[in-house]
This record gives structure tokens, C-alpha cells and sequence, in this order.
């Protein structure tokens, strides 16, 4: 076999597995955007959140330590404890539900009714407001989170790619397990959304607001938990890429490479969300392999956007979306 | 008291249609322009200029230029970073190719060439609307920044990869590069946005400024009393690029001297001038200003209050000013969405009826 199609085979590879993590964050949105139709680009900051949050509860960091110590002239740092990882993590969790909470409370609940693309400015607002509440609560230095998700290389592919096509290939076990979680995640999802009780009413109120209350579905108690769920989705997301490439401002900015996805995708089919990832990894990854050295690399920047832009001049709802009908 | 316009009476139509009928606010206006030509060039010094009043200045003629974007038209752009910089590599082309031509025709010239790129990016919106443009402007925002930052052509192959003003100037007076005063720099981007504000205003009020507003508050129904969408999108993504590609000229040559497009011109950057539109107001010119201003001012008042007076360190103050600015977007569109400029016309009703409000 020609060295050039093996190392294409490799690239492909690897883009699915970032298709997988793209697919990921973008799920969150689709989430949040099939229940209450707001498209919330909060979802890489919350992601980010998550994630600080977790490295704080597991160092047994103390929260707001350089506002209180500016401002008191103490010298408080660390509780002195460490937190195991399975506990930080559903202590996050709840973290993510207060959050979930005060985000309907305080800004959603008054927002009802407004039209679209204020919610999506909205939630810029809300992108920042928390991207300086973390900052503040946890410091701002690059942190290095480890949960024992298995990282390096993968030797079993190594070796048995390398038999058949004297070449190994480099894949990363921690993308191997996300790829696995991220199945069982939108399986457990859709499951959910199909066959529970709570489910179902999410699917009700995505549908039509006013025939779901006339039901009795409590739109409050509904928006709290789609928030909370979006929530978990960005602490796992959160976990993902703060075991790759550290805790660090640039893990919100998986927002912007999510957005892309969904667009392809359609911003309300969750198999979209995964199909749209999967193109869009390898897309990128292919073309940064085949033209990137030709223009000057990192092609990655905007490649997923001229593509989500080029194919939504023919197709505006995206590959999955529900056509989009216009009324005076 | 003196805000009324009873007594006020028009006698043509020249007068009636002018653009501020009320003769209070007219004087105003005179009044304003000729502290700001007047009397700030006197009593200007470097610090005043760089730290607040060029960068109200300048964020002023983009925020005025998204806003015909966003505000009138109805078309959220989340590209203007992007934009500016192609006003800013213009103008450097521009300076360096040409040294002896005016700055003010290579400025104008840089807001042609982004009014060009900007209807470029402009043409999908005639199929793709709301927030899916939002995104797909996001797609000008991160080509544009790579472009400049990998072709060597935009950057004369200089080995920083950064772009530096060389000195030009007008009529014999330096207004750009460090040798600048503060007074010149300023009097240069004072014109400007005396001249982009003037034409924004007058072709809001005209059929084109009508068509826009169209257009933004429903374009299937606009399209069907004939307004061409065509022709009013494109021209409101060209007169938007064309300030803000002025802004970008003006940011790079005489504000910052020398910028790395990453830098200067990510998506921060077009994050700043939305909340700019937002805070100040949708669909108005004199929120653009008060948008602007507010959000300069933020950062300078919040440091001197942070770290000068409670002594915090300046990272603190830095996360601070995100939490407040992330609040305060909120705050306004729940409270106020209309911004700044709103709260501003609530005033003038109250004071036209005051002390009688009965």
C-alpha cells in the first residue's frame, strides 16, 4: 500500500476521534436548543467552568483565595485535603445543577418570549459573566486535570497497524475512551428522551410551550433540568479536553469549533450533532494533511467555518435540520 | 424647562426635515462639536488621548458601523474583528506603497476595500438568517485573521510578522508613528467620526435607512411592499465594512502603531463592539457613542478604583471587568434592551414635560 494512503488512513482516524470531541460539546447545544430553542453559546465557557471547578474541588482549593486575600490581607490557599476524583466529580455536579439554577432563575425566566437572537446575545453575556466568575473563584494559571482516564499512545494499534502496513499508528487512548463515552453519553440521551417520563416532557415543552403547560408540565422545573443536563454534558466534555491540553481559557473556545458542527449538522437533531463532528473532524484534519503545508498550516482555524458556510448557502437547515418555514 | 419645542415653529419643509428639528438639541449639537474642535485639541496631553478619547473615537465609527449592520438591518455579525483588520492591512498596504499620497485618502481607500470584502461576506446572508449568520460571519472573522497572519505579502514579509506605521502625515502635520501629538492624532479621528456619524444619520433617515429597517423587522413582508432584499442587505454589509474598515485603519495607524492580527483583532474584538451596540442601543447613532464610551471607560475606571485606590492586584481587576460586563449585557437586554440611548430619550420626555408633569 502506498506510504501516502497509510498516512491518510492515520489522519482520518485521529479526525474522526476529534469529530468525537467536537460532537460532544456540540450535543450540549443541541440540548439546550431543542428544549427552550436557545442557542446558547455559554456552552464552551460552562465546559471550562466545569472543568476549574473540579480541578478546584480535587486540590481542596479555596474559592474566591486571591479576592480574599486582596481584600482582607489574608493568606488562604488550600483547604489542606484532597478530594478523590469520583467524589470532586459529582460534587461538580452539583455545582453544575446550582448553576443550572440560578442561570433560569436569573436571566432565562425574564427573557421568555424575546426573540432568538437576543436569548444567543444573552448568553454571550453569560459566556463572559462565568469566564470571569471562574477566573476569580479558581485563579486563571493553566492547571493540569487528572481523573486516571489512561493517556499515550495506544500499543495495541500501534503494533497491530505496524504488522499490516509496516507503519504504526498514533492513537491516543484518552481519545479511544472518549469516543467510548461519548457513545454511551448520547445513547443514555436519547434513551432518555425517548422513554422516561421527565424525557418526554422536555420533548413536549420543545415543541409547543403553551400546550405543554396546559398539560401540566412545569416549564420552571423543565428548563432547570435541560440546563442541568447541558451542564453534565460540559463537565464531561470538560473532562475530556482538560485531560488533553490542560484547564485553560482556550478550553472555552471548543464553543467555536462546536458551532460549526451544529451547523452542519442541524442545530436540532442530535444525530446531526454526531455526523456534522465526525465530517467536520476529518474534513479538518484532511485538508490541513493535503493543502495545509501548501497555504502555511493551521488551516484548522477556519476551515470547519468556510465549510459550514459553503454548505449552508445550499442547504440553510443544515443535513439533519427541520426545514425551516417562513411565515408574514 | 428648556427642553420644548413648543414656540419651535417650522415655516419650510427644509426646516422641518433637518435632522435635529428641536431647537434645543440643534444647539446642543453646535455646542458639542465646538468643545470637541474647539477647545479638547488645546488642552490635550498623551495620556488623555491614548487612554480614553482615541479609542472612544475610533470603537465609536465601528460600533456606528455595526450597528447599520445589526441595529438597522437586523443582520448580527460576529465578524467586525475580522473587518477591521482588513481595514488596518489596507491602510498599511496602502501607506507603504504609496508614501506620499494623504493618509486621508488611504483611509478611505482602506474602508473601500473592506466595504468590497464585507459584501463578499455579506452574500450568504440573502439565504441564511438569524443566528445561523451570526455563526456563518464567524467564518469572515477566522479566515481573515489567519490570512493576515500567514501570507506574508499582507505583512511586507517583515520578520516579526507584525505590521508597523511608518510616520505619514497631512499638510506637514506627523499623525501617525511615535513622534504623533496627541492633539493632531486626535483632530484626525475627531473628523472622521464627525463625517462617518453625519452620513450614518442621514442615510438611516432616507429610503435607504428605510429599506434596512425593513428588512430587519421582517423581510418576507418587506420583499413583498417591494423592497429589493438583495440591494438593502447588501449595501447595509457595505456601509457597515466601509466604517468599520475605517476604524480598523484608524486603530492601526494611529492608535496602536503596530498590531499583530491575533492579537488586536480576534474575536474579542467583535465581541467589544457588539456589547458596544447592545449596551449603547440597537438602531441608534448616538448609542454607538454612548456605547463606546461606556465601554472605554469601564475598564480605565474599574482599574483606577481597583488597583490605584483599593490596591488589588490587576489580574483580579481584569476578571472583575469580565463578571461586571458579562452582567451588565444581561442586565440590558432583560431591563432595557433598547440601551443606553434609550434611557437617554426617557430623559428628554421627562425633562419636556418638567416641572409640569401633569
Amino acid at each position: 500500500m502506498p506510504e501516502q494512503l497509510v498516512f491518510a488512513m492515520e489522519v482520518i482516524l485521529n479526525g474522526l476521534m476529534a469529530g468525537v470531541l467536537y460532537a460532544l460539546v456540540a450535543l450540549g447545544f443541541v440540548l439546550i436548543y431543542k428544549a427552550s430553542g436557545i442557542f446558547n453559546y455559554a456552552q464552551g465557557v460552562m465546559a471550562l467552568f466545569a472543568a476549574m471547578t473540579l480541578v478546584g474541588i480535587m486540590n481542596g482549593q479555596v474559592p474566591f483565595a486571591h479576592l480574599i486575600n486582596a481584600t482582607f490581607g489574608t493568606h488562604v490557599h488550600n483547604f489542606g485535603w484532597n478530594v478523590p476524583a469520583l467524589l470532586a466529580i459529582i460534587l461538580t455536579m452539583g455545582v453544575m445543577v446550582l448553576l443550572a439554577w440560578a442561570v433560569q432563575r436569573f436571566v432565562m425566566r425574564h427573557l421568555v418570549g424575546q426573540e432568538p437572537i437576543i436569548l444567543f446575545m444573552a448568553t454571550i453575556g453569560l459566556a463572559y459573566f462565568l469566564e470571569g466568575v471562574a477566573d476569580l473563584m479558581w485563579g486563571s494559571e493553566i492547571k493540569t486535570l487528572n481523573v486516571g482516564l489512561p493517556q499515550g499512545i495506544n500499543l495495541w494499534i500501534d503494533e497491530t497497524t505496524f504488522n499490516i502496513f509496516d507503519y504504526g499508528f498514533f492513537i491516543d487512548n484518552l481519545d479511544i475512551v472518549a469516543t467510548i463515552i461519548a457513545a454511551l453519553l448520547v445513547a443514555a440521551l436519547v434513551a432518555f428522551s425517548q422513554y422516561t417520563k421527565q424525557g418526554r416532557a422536555m420533548r413536549a415543552v420543545a415543541d409547543d410551550h403553551q400546550a405543554a403547560l396546559s398539560v401540566g408540565i412545569s416549564l420552571n422545573f423543565i428548563w432547570i433540568m435541560v440546563w442541568s443536563v447541558a451542564g453534565f454534558v460540559a463537565l464531561v466534555a470538560g473532562i475530556m479536553w482538560g485531560t488533553k491540553s490542560g484547564v485553560q481559557f482556550s478550553l472555552s473556545l471548543i464553543a467555536l469549533k462546536a458551532l460549526p458542527v451544529l451547523m452542519l449538522g442541524g442545530f436540532t437533531s442530535i444525530p446531526g450533532a454526531i455526523v456534522g463532528g465526525l465530517i467536520i473532524g476529518v474534513g479538518e484534519k484532511l485538508f490541513e494533511f493535503a493543502i495545509g503545508p501548501l497555504v502555511g498550516g493551521a488551516t484548522e482555524n477556519w476551515f470547519a467555518y468556510v465549510l459550514a458556510l459553503i454548505f449552508l448557502v445550499f442547504r440553510p437547515q443544515g443535513l439533519f435540520g427541520e426545514k425551516i418555514i417562513e411565515r408574514v | 424647562m428648556f427642553y420644548r419645542e413648543a414656540g419651535d415653529f417650522k415655516t419650510s419643509y427644509t426646516a422641518d426635515s433637518q435632522t435635529f428639528p428641536i431647537k434645543f438639541d440643534r444647539y446642543r449639537y453646535y455646542v458639542v462639536l465646538a468643545v470637541a474642535f474647539g477647545i479638547i485639541p488645546f488642552i490635550i496631553n498623551d495620556y488623555w488621548a491614548n487612554a480614553l478619547l482615541l479609542p472612544f473615537l475610533i470603537y465609536a465609527i465601528a460600533a456606528i458601523g455595526l450597528n447599520i449592520l445589526v441595529g438597522y438591518c437586523g443582520q448580527v455579525s460576529l465578524g467586525t474583528g475580522g473587518f477591521m483588520a482588513v481595514g488596518a492591512y489596507a491602510c498599511y498596504k496602502l501607506m507603504t506603497a504609496f508614501p506620499d499620497v494623504s493618509m486621508f485618502i488611504h483611509v478611505l481607500l482602506a474602508g473601500g476595500i473592506t466595504a468590497i470584502v464585507g459584501v463578499l461576506f455579506g452574500l450568504p446572508s440573502l439565504r441564511i438568517k438569524g443566528f445561523y449568520l451570526a455563526v456563518a460571519t464567524l467564518a469572515a472573522q477566522f479566515f481573515l485573521v489567519w490570512l493576515f497572519n500567514r501570507v506574508p505579502w499582507f505583512y511586507n514579509y517583515s520578520a516579526s510578522g507584525q505590521i508597523n506605521a511608518p510616520e505619514r502625515d497631512v499638510f506637514g502635520i506627523i499623525i501617525t508613528g511615535p513622534n504623533a501629538p496627541a492633539w493632531a492624532t486626535y483632530l484626525f479621528c475627531l473628523i472622521f467620526v464627525t463625517f462617518c456619524a453625519i452620513i450614518a444619520r442621514n442615510l438611516t433617515r432616507g429610503t435607504t435607512g428605510r429599506t434596512w429597517m425593513a428588512i430587519r423587522d421582517m423581510d418576507i413582508a418587506a420583499e413583498i411592499i417591494g423592497v429589493n432584499p438583495l440591494k438593502a442587505k447588501l449595501t447595509a454589509f457595505a456601509v457597515s465594512s466601509f466604517f468599520v474598515g475605517i476604524a480598523g485603519a484608524l486603530f492601526f495607524a494611529v492608535y496602536l502603531g503596530a498590531v499583530e492580527v491575533g492579537e488586536v483583532f480576534g474575536i474579542q474584538k467583535s465581541f467589544l463592539v457588539l456589547f458596544m451596540v447592545i449596551i449603547g442601543g440597537l438602531g441608534s447613532i448616538f448609542g454607538s457613542f454612548a456605547g463606546a464610551a461606556f465601554l472605554v471607560l469601564l475598564p480605565v475606571v474599574l482599574k483606577v478604583v481597583g488597583v490605584d485606590v483599593l490596591g488589588w492586584p490587576t489580574d483580579i481587576v481584569a476578571h472583575l471587568n469580565l463578571v461586571i460586563v458579562g452582567a451588565l449585557i444581561i442586565m440590558f437586554l432583560i431591563l432595557e434592551p433598547h440601551g443606553l440611548a434609550q434611557l437617554w430619550r426617557v430623559a428628554k420626555e421627562k425633562l419636556r414635560l418638567w416641572p409640569f408633569p401633569h
